[in-house]
Protein backbone atom coordinates (compact mmCIF):
# COMPACT_ATOMS: atom_id res chain seq x y z
CA UNK A 1 0.00 0.00 0.00
CA UNK A 2 2.04 2.87 -1.45
CA UNK A 3 0.40 5.95 1.20
CA UNK A 4 2.03 9.39 -0.75
CA UNK A 5 0.10 12.00 1.72
CA UNK A 6 -2.39 12.21 4.17
CA UNK A 7 -4.55 15.37 5.85
CA UNK A 8 -7.29 15.11 8.27
CA UNK A 9 -10.30 16.74 7.27
CA UNK A 10 -12.60 18.96 9.93
CA UNK A 11 -14.82 20.65 8.07
CA UNK A 12 -16.97 20.91 12.01
CA UNK A 13 -13.45 22.11 13.44
CA UNK A 14 -13.03 18.23 14.96
CA UNK A 15 -11.02 15.88 12.88
CA UNK A 16 -13.34 13.16 11.28
CA UNK A 17 -11.21 11.17 8.67
CA UNK A 18 -8.08 11.56 6.49
CA UNK A 19 -7.87 12.79 2.69
CA UNK A 20 -4.82 10.35 1.76
CA UNK A 21 -3.62 9.38 -1.83
CA UNK A 22 -3.21 5.50 -1.56
CA UNK A 23 -1.85 3.81 -4.89
CA UNK A 24 -2.45 6.98 -6.97
CA UNK A 25 -6.15 7.66 -5.47
CA UNK A 26 -7.72 10.31 -3.67
CA UNK A 27 -9.87 8.48 -0.85
CA UNK A 28 -11.29 9.37 2.72
CA UNK A 29 -9.98 7.02 5.29
CA UNK A 30 -12.45 6.83 8.40
CA UNK A 31 -10.96 6.99 11.89
CA UNK A 32 -11.79 3.60 12.74
CA UNK A 33 -8.87 0.98 13.39
CA UNK A 34 -10.52 -2.05 11.86
CA UNK A 35 -10.29 0.02 8.78
CA UNK A 36 -7.31 -1.61 6.83
CA UNK A 37 -6.48 1.60 5.28
CA UNK A 38 -6.11 3.92 8.28
CA UNK A 39 -4.29 0.79 10.02
CA UNK A 40 -1.67 1.03 7.48
CA UNK A 41 -1.75 4.93 7.61
CA UNK A 42 -1.34 4.16 11.94
CA UNK A 43 1.54 1.74 10.94
CA UNK A 44 3.40 4.30 8.67
CA UNK A 45 3.00 6.94 11.38
CA UNK A 46 4.26 5.21 13.90
CA UNK A 47 7.13 3.53 11.28
CA UNK A 48 8.26 7.19 10.82
CA UNK A 49 7.54 6.87 7.16
CA UNK A 50 4.33 9.22 7.03
CA UNK A 51 3.33 12.51 8.80
CA UNK A 52 -0.58 13.28 9.00
CA UNK A 53 -1.22 16.92 7.88
CA UNK A 54 -3.24 19.18 10.19
CA UNK A 55 -6.87 19.61 8.65
CA UNK A 56 -7.43 22.93 6.45
CA UNK B 1 -29.78 -46.19 5.79
CA UNK B 2 -32.74 -44.55 5.17
CA UNK B 3 -32.26 -41.11 3.62
CA UNK B 4 -32.07 -39.08 6.63
CA UNK B 5 -29.27 -40.77 7.73
CA UNK B 6 -27.48 -40.73 4.23
CA UNK B 7 -28.02 -36.75 4.22
CA UNK B 8 -26.38 -36.57 8.13
CA UNK B 9 -23.55 -38.70 6.83
CA UNK B 10 -22.84 -36.46 3.65
CA UNK B 11 -22.95 -32.95 5.45
CA UNK B 12 -20.94 -34.47 8.57
CA UNK B 13 -21.61 -34.74 12.02
CA UNK B 14 -19.92 -31.04 12.91
CA UNK B 15 -21.90 -29.01 10.09
CA UNK B 16 -24.95 -27.06 8.89
CA UNK B 17 -27.63 -28.14 6.00
CA UNK B 18 -27.16 -24.23 5.21
CA UNK B 19 -25.17 -21.77 5.81
CA UNK B 20 -22.09 -24.37 5.69
CA UNK B 21 -19.35 -22.88 3.13
CA UNK B 22 -17.69 -19.60 5.21
CA UNK B 23 -15.90 -18.56 2.09
CA UNK B 24 -17.80 -15.32 0.08
CA UNK B 25 -18.23 -15.14 -3.34
CA UNK B 26 -16.44 -18.88 -4.02
CA UNK B 27 -18.23 -19.58 -7.12
CA UNK B 28 -16.97 -16.11 -8.47
CA UNK B 29 -20.64 -14.67 -9.56
CA UNK B 30 -19.75 -10.90 -7.77
CA UNK B 31 -17.57 -9.03 -9.40
CA UNK B 32 -18.76 -5.05 -8.56
CA UNK B 33 -15.33 -3.15 -9.17
CA UNK B 34 -14.39 -4.58 -12.56
CA UNK B 35 -17.19 -6.10 -14.67
CA UNK B 36 -15.14 -8.61 -15.98
CA UNK B 37 -12.41 -6.55 -16.76
CA UNK B 38 -8.89 -7.76 -16.46
CA UNK B 39 -6.83 -6.18 -13.36
CA UNK B 40 -3.07 -6.68 -11.99
CA UNK B 41 -1.09 -6.00 -9.28
CA UNK B 42 -0.72 -6.34 -5.32
CA UNK B 43 -3.80 -5.61 -3.36
CA UNK B 44 -6.14 -5.64 -6.64
CA UNK B 45 -9.72 -7.59 -6.24
CA UNK B 46 -10.51 -9.55 -9.88
CA UNK B 47 -13.76 -10.37 -8.07
CA UNK B 48 -15.22 -9.43 -4.78
CA UNK B 49 -13.49 -10.56 -1.73
CA UNK B 50 -10.47 -12.20 -3.82
CA UNK B 51 -7.11 -10.47 -4.11
CA UNK B 52 -3.59 -10.71 -5.47
CA UNK B 53 -0.70 -10.59 -3.04
CA UNK B 54 2.52 -9.84 -5.66
CA UNK B 55 5.97 -8.81 -4.08
CA UNK B 56 8.65 -9.48 -6.53
CA UNK B 57 9.51 -8.84 -10.24
CA UNK B 58 6.94 -11.30 -11.53
CA UNK B 59 3.53 -10.15 -12.43
CA UNK B 60 0.35 -11.80 -13.52
CA UNK B 61 -3.59 -10.55 -14.46
CA UNK B 62 -6.62 -11.90 -12.63
CA UNK B 63 -9.87 -11.92 -14.64
CA UNK B 64 -13.06 -13.17 -13.70
CA UNK B 65 -14.12 -16.04 -16.91
CA UNK B 66 -16.83 -18.17 -18.09
CA UNK B 67 -14.43 -21.19 -18.07
CA UNK B 68 -16.01 -23.52 -15.35
CA UNK B 69 -16.92 -26.71 -14.88
CA UNK B 70 -19.71 -28.56 -14.92
CA UNK B 71 -22.57 -26.84 -12.43
CA UNK B 72 -20.58 -23.60 -12.21
CA UNK B 73 -20.56 -20.17 -14.87
CA UNK B 74 -17.64 -18.39 -13.58
CA UNK B 75 -14.01 -18.58 -12.58
CA UNK B 76 -10.97 -16.59 -11.94
CA UNK B 77 -7.86 -17.06 -14.61
CA UNK B 78 -4.86 -15.36 -13.48
CA UNK B 79 -2.28 -15.39 -16.25
CA UNK B 80 1.67 -14.59 -16.11
CA UNK B 81 2.19 -11.85 -17.62
CA UNK B 82 5.82 -11.42 -16.87
CA UNK B 83 7.56 -14.24 -15.45
CA UNK B 84 9.83 -14.50 -12.02
CA UNK B 85 12.51 -17.09 -12.68
CA UNK B 86 14.49 -16.03 -9.83
CA UNK B 87 12.33 -15.99 -6.90
CA UNK B 88 14.04 -14.43 -4.28
CA UNK B 89 13.39 -15.32 -0.63
CA UNK B 90 11.08 -12.60 0.29
CA UNK B 91 8.78 -12.54 -2.89
CA UNK B 92 5.61 -14.25 -2.98
CA UNK B 93 2.47 -14.58 -5.23
CA UNK B 94 -0.63 -15.47 -4.30
CA UNK B 95 -4.44 -15.20 -4.61
CA UNK B 96 -6.02 -15.00 -0.92
CA UNK B 97 -9.74 -14.48 0.64
CA UNK B 98 -9.98 -13.39 4.65
CA UNK B 99 -13.04 -14.77 6.03
CA UNK B 100 -14.18 -12.52 8.82
CA UNK B 101 -13.42 -13.59 12.66
CA UNK B 102 -17.98 -13.31 13.08
CA UNK B 103 -18.28 -16.18 10.09
CA UNK B 104 -15.23 -18.38 11.45
CA UNK B 105 -15.40 -18.10 15.60
CA UNK B 106 -17.47 -21.37 15.62
CA UNK B 107 -14.56 -22.84 14.48
CA UNK B 108 -12.95 -22.44 18.08
CA UNK B 109 -9.56 -22.28 16.78
CA UNK B 110 -6.88 -20.76 19.59
CA UNK B 111 -8.34 -23.14 21.91
CA UNK B 112 -8.72 -26.53 22.95
CA UNK B 113 -11.85 -27.02 21.26
CA UNK B 114 -10.23 -26.18 17.73
CA UNK B 115 -12.48 -27.69 15.22
CA UNK B 116 -11.11 -29.49 11.78
CA UNK B 117 -12.21 -27.60 8.62
CA UNK B 118 -12.13 -28.75 5.41
CA UNK B 119 -11.56 -26.58 2.09
CA UNK B 120 -12.52 -28.05 -1.48
CA UNK B 121 -12.36 -26.17 -4.85
CA UNK B 122 -12.33 -27.00 -8.63
CA UNK B 123 -9.17 -25.90 -10.34
CA UNK B 124 -7.63 -26.18 -13.79
CA UNK B 125 -3.80 -24.83 -14.99
CA UNK B 126 -1.44 -25.22 -17.69
CA UNK B 127 1.17 -26.13 -15.19
CA UNK B 128 0.97 -29.37 -13.71
CA UNK B 129 2.87 -30.25 -10.34
CA UNK B 130 2.45 -29.68 -6.55
CA UNK B 131 0.28 -26.56 -5.03
CA UNK B 132 0.21 -25.27 -2.28
CA UNK B 133 -2.63 -23.69 -0.13
CA UNK B 134 -2.36 -21.83 3.33
CA UNK B 135 -4.41 -21.05 6.12
CA UNK B 136 -3.61 -18.07 8.82
CA UNK B 137 -4.35 -16.49 11.67
CA UNK B 138 -4.63 -12.23 11.59
CA UNK B 139 -1.32 -11.80 12.54
CA UNK B 140 0.19 -14.06 10.44
CA UNK B 141 2.55 -15.93 12.89
CA UNK B 142 -0.04 -19.06 12.38
CA UNK B 143 0.02 -20.75 9.05
CA UNK B 144 -0.92 -24.50 7.99
CA UNK B 145 0.63 -24.98 4.67
CA UNK B 146 -1.22 -28.03 2.57
CA UNK B 147 -0.38 -29.16 -1.12
CA UNK B 148 -2.23 -30.57 -3.35
CA UNK B 149 -1.63 -31.88 -7.00
CA UNK B 150 -2.35 -30.50 -10.15
CA UNK B 151 -2.19 -33.89 -12.60
CA UNK B 152 -3.51 -33.20 -16.17
CA UNK B 153 -2.83 -29.56 -17.86
CA UNK B 154 -5.47 -27.55 -18.77
CA UNK B 155 -8.13 -29.93 -17.14
CA UNK B 156 -10.88 -28.80 -14.33
CA UNK B 157 -9.77 -30.68 -11.31
CA UNK B 158 -11.83 -30.93 -7.82
CA UNK B 159 -9.71 -30.64 -4.68
CA UNK B 160 -10.16 -30.98 -0.67
CA UNK B 161 -7.89 -30.60 1.75
CA UNK B 162 -8.87 -31.07 5.74
CA UNK B 163 -6.68 -29.24 8.63
CA UNK B 164 -6.55 -29.95 12.21
CA UNK B 165 -8.05 -27.07 14.29
CA UNK B 166 -5.05 -24.62 15.59
CA UNK B 167 -5.36 -25.30 19.59
CA UNK B 168 -2.91 -22.69 20.18
CA UNK B 169 -1.92 -19.30 18.52
CA UNK B 170 -4.14 -15.78 18.54
CA UNK B 171 -7.26 -16.22 16.51
CA UNK B 172 -9.70 -13.81 16.41
CA UNK B 173 -12.42 -15.21 17.87
CA UNK B 174 -15.97 -13.59 17.06
CA UNK B 175 -14.91 -9.79 15.94
CA UNK B 176 -14.65 -8.02 12.74
CA UNK B 177 -10.97 -8.50 11.88
CA UNK B 178 -9.92 -11.70 10.01
CA UNK B 179 -10.96 -14.44 11.76
CA UNK B 180 -8.83 -17.00 9.18
CA UNK B 181 -6.66 -16.43 5.75
CA UNK B 182 -7.09 -18.79 2.98
CA UNK B 183 -4.36 -18.57 0.37
CA UNK B 184 -3.18 -20.20 -2.94
CA UNK B 185 0.09 -19.88 -3.60
CA UNK B 186 1.24 -19.09 -6.73
CA UNK B 187 4.70 -18.71 -6.13
CA UNK B 188 7.00 -18.16 -2.81
CA UNK B 189 10.20 -17.53 -1.66
CA UNK B 190 12.15 -19.71 1.29
CA UNK B 191 10.51 -17.17 4.01
CA UNK B 192 7.00 -18.13 3.22
CA UNK B 193 8.06 -22.04 3.15
CA UNK B 194 6.55 -23.83 5.81
CA UNK B 195 6.42 -27.44 6.78
CA UNK B 196 3.22 -29.05 5.01
CA UNK B 197 0.15 -29.75 7.59
CA UNK B 198 1.76 -28.77 10.30
CA UNK B 199 0.77 -25.32 12.18
CA UNK B 200 3.80 -22.99 11.81
CA UNK B 201 4.41 -20.05 14.37
CA UNK B 202 5.38 -18.22 11.13
CA UNK B 203 4.42 -16.65 8.11
CA UNK B 204 4.59 -19.75 6.14
CA UNK B 205 1.48 -20.25 3.73
CA UNK B 206 3.70 -22.76 0.97
CA UNK B 207 6.19 -24.98 1.02
CA UNK B 208 9.55 -25.83 -0.91
CA UNK B 209 8.30 -28.82 -2.54
CA UNK B 210 5.04 -26.02 -4.49
CA UNK B 211 4.98 -25.24 -7.91
CA UNK B 212 6.67 -21.75 -8.83
CA UNK B 213 3.62 -21.10 -11.15
CA UNK B 214 4.68 -17.41 -11.60
CA UNK B 215 8.24 -18.82 -13.39
CA UNK B 216 6.24 -19.90 -16.30
CA UNK B 217 5.30 -17.13 -18.94
CA UNK B 218 1.95 -16.85 -20.17
CA UNK B 219 0.82 -19.89 -17.69
CA UNK B 220 -2.83 -20.15 -16.43
CA UNK B 221 -4.55 -20.72 -13.26
CA UNK B 222 -8.11 -21.22 -13.03
CA UNK B 223 -10.17 -21.95 -9.93
CA UNK B 224 -13.64 -21.81 -8.48
CA UNK B 225 -16.34 -23.52 -6.48
CA UNK B 226 -14.06 -23.03 -3.39
CA UNK B 227 -15.78 -23.89 -0.38
CA UNK B 228 -14.83 -23.76 3.54
CA UNK B 229 -16.97 -25.81 6.08
CA UNK B 230 -16.51 -26.86 9.22
CA UNK B 231 -15.52 -30.81 9.81
CA UNK B 232 -13.84 -33.68 8.14
CA UNK B 233 -16.30 -34.15 4.86
CA UNK B 234 -16.28 -31.50 1.94
CA UNK B 235 -19.97 -31.79 1.10
CA UNK B 236 -21.48 -30.06 -2.35
CA UNK B 237 -20.86 -26.75 -3.02
CA UNK B 238 -23.41 -24.31 -1.47
CA UNK B 239 -24.49 -22.28 -4.30
CA UNK B 240 -26.37 -19.21 -2.85
CA UNK B 241 -28.69 -16.94 -4.76
CA UNK B 242 -26.93 -13.97 -6.27
CA UNK B 243 -28.49 -11.16 -4.23
CA UNK B 244 -27.49 -13.37 -0.72
CA UNK B 245 -24.21 -13.51 -2.36
CA UNK B 246 -24.08 -9.98 -3.23
CA UNK B 247 -24.87 -8.67 0.17
CA UNK B 248 -22.35 -10.35 1.39
CA UNK B 249 -19.60 -8.83 -0.68
CA UNK B 250 -21.25 -5.42 -0.39
CA UNK B 251 -20.32 -5.72 3.59
CA UNK B 252 -16.86 -5.36 2.09
CA UNK B 253 -17.52 -3.31 -0.74
CA UNK B 254 -20.18 -1.23 -2.45
CA UNK B 255 -20.78 1.32 -4.93
CA UNK B 256 -23.09 3.82 -6.18
CA UNK B 257 -24.69 2.64 -9.61
CA UNK B 258 -25.46 5.12 -12.45
CA UNK B 259 -29.03 5.87 -11.52
CA UNK B 260 -29.61 5.48 -8.02
CA UNK B 261 -27.98 5.14 -4.21
CA UNK B 262 -25.91 8.68 -5.19
CA UNK B 263 -24.47 10.75 -2.42
CA UNK B 264 -26.46 14.19 -3.59
CA UNK B 265 -27.49 17.45 -1.85
CA UNK B 266 -29.73 20.17 -2.53
CA UNK B 267 -31.07 23.61 -1.27
CA UNK B 268 -30.10 27.69 -1.28
CA UNK B 269 -26.53 27.88 -0.58
CA UNK B 270 -24.92 30.83 0.78
CA UNK B 271 -21.19 31.40 -0.96
CA UNK B 272 -18.49 30.71 1.49
CA UNK B 273 -21.12 28.59 3.32
CA UNK B 274 -20.70 25.03 3.93
CA UNK B 275 -23.33 22.40 3.13
CA UNK B 276 -23.23 18.50 4.45
CA UNK B 277 -25.58 15.37 2.42
CA UNK B 278 -26.06 12.07 3.96
CA UNK B 279 -26.51 9.26 2.55
CA UNK B 280 -27.48 5.12 3.96
CA UNK B 281 -25.51 2.40 2.95
CA UNK B 282 -26.59 -0.23 1.04
CA UNK B 283 -25.95 -2.97 3.90
CA UNK B 284 -24.08 -2.33 6.72
CA UNK B 285 -20.74 -2.71 6.57
CA UNK B 286 -18.00 -4.43 8.22
CA UNK B 287 -16.56 -1.20 9.72
CA UNK B 288 -16.33 2.23 8.59
CA UNK B 289 -15.13 2.28 4.89
CA UNK B 290 -12.60 4.36 3.27
CA UNK B 291 -14.25 5.98 0.36
CA UNK B 292 -13.45 7.10 -2.70
CA UNK B 293 -15.27 10.13 -4.60
CA UNK B 294 -15.69 8.58 -8.09
CA UNK B 295 -17.91 10.91 -11.19
CA UNK B 296 -19.22 14.15 -10.78
CA UNK B 297 -22.37 14.49 -12.22
CA UNK B 298 -23.58 17.28 -11.32
CA UNK B 299 -23.36 20.32 -9.17
CA UNK B 300 -24.52 24.28 -8.83
CA UNK B 301 -23.31 27.02 -6.56
CA UNK B 302 -20.25 24.60 -5.57
CA UNK B 303 -16.49 25.52 -7.06
CA UNK B 304 -14.49 22.36 -5.81
CA UNK B 305 -15.27 18.42 -6.26
CA UNK B 306 -17.15 17.69 -2.50
CA UNK B 307 -15.23 15.56 0.21
CA UNK B 308 -16.49 12.71 2.14
CA UNK B 309 -16.01 13.83 5.62
CA UNK B 310 -17.13 11.00 7.79
CA UNK B 311 -18.24 7.68 7.65
CA UNK B 312 -19.26 4.84 9.85
CA UNK B 313 -20.66 0.83 9.13
CA UNK B 314 -24.50 2.16 8.22
CA UNK B 315 -23.76 5.50 6.06
CA UNK B 316 -21.43 8.10 4.89
CA UNK B 317 -21.29 12.15 5.28
CA UNK B 318 -20.22 14.48 2.35
CA UNK B 319 -19.18 18.30 2.75
CA UNK B 320 -19.10 20.85 0.21
CA UNK B 321 -18.79 24.69 0.19
CA UNK B 322 -20.41 27.12 -1.92
CA UNK B 323 -18.70 29.80 -4.28
CA UNK B 324 -22.05 30.92 -5.38
CA UNK B 325 -25.24 32.16 -3.99
CA UNK B 326 -27.64 30.04 -5.35
CA UNK B 327 -31.47 29.16 -4.80
CA UNK B 328 -31.35 26.00 -6.29
CA UNK B 329 -27.26 24.63 -5.33
CA UNK B 330 -27.00 21.41 -5.83
CA UNK B 331 -24.04 18.86 -5.91
CA UNK B 332 -24.39 14.93 -6.46
CA UNK B 333 -21.74 12.59 -7.18
CA UNK B 334 -20.73 8.43 -7.25
CA UNK B 335 -18.76 6.95 -4.54
CA UNK B 336 -16.99 3.30 -3.81
CA UNK B 337 -16.83 2.88 0.00
CA UNK B 338 -14.04 -0.17 0.43
CA UNK B 339 -14.35 -2.19 4.36
CA UNK B 340 -12.40 -4.58 3.26
CA UNK B 341 -10.50 -6.88 5.35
Amino acid sequence: MNITSAQYIAPEGVNDSIKATIDGTEMSVPLDPANRHYAEILRQVAAGTLTIADAD
Amino acid sequence: MSKAAELAALIGSQTALSNRNMISNGAKVIDQRNAGASVSGDGQFPVDRWKASKVGAGAFSMQQSSTAPSNFNHSVVCTVTTADTSIAASDEYSYRHFVEGFNFSHAKWGTSSAYPVTLSFWVRSSVTGTYAVGFRNNAGNRTNPSTYTISSANTWEYKTITVAGDTTGTWEGASNSTGVGVIFSLGAGSNFQGTANTWNASGTWSTASATQWISNSGATFYITGIQLELGETATPFEHRSFGDELARCQRYYQASDGTGNLLFFSGHVDSGATYFAQTKLTVVMRAAPTVTVGTELGKDGFAGAPSVSWQATQSIRSSNTANANSNQGYYFFRYEADAEL
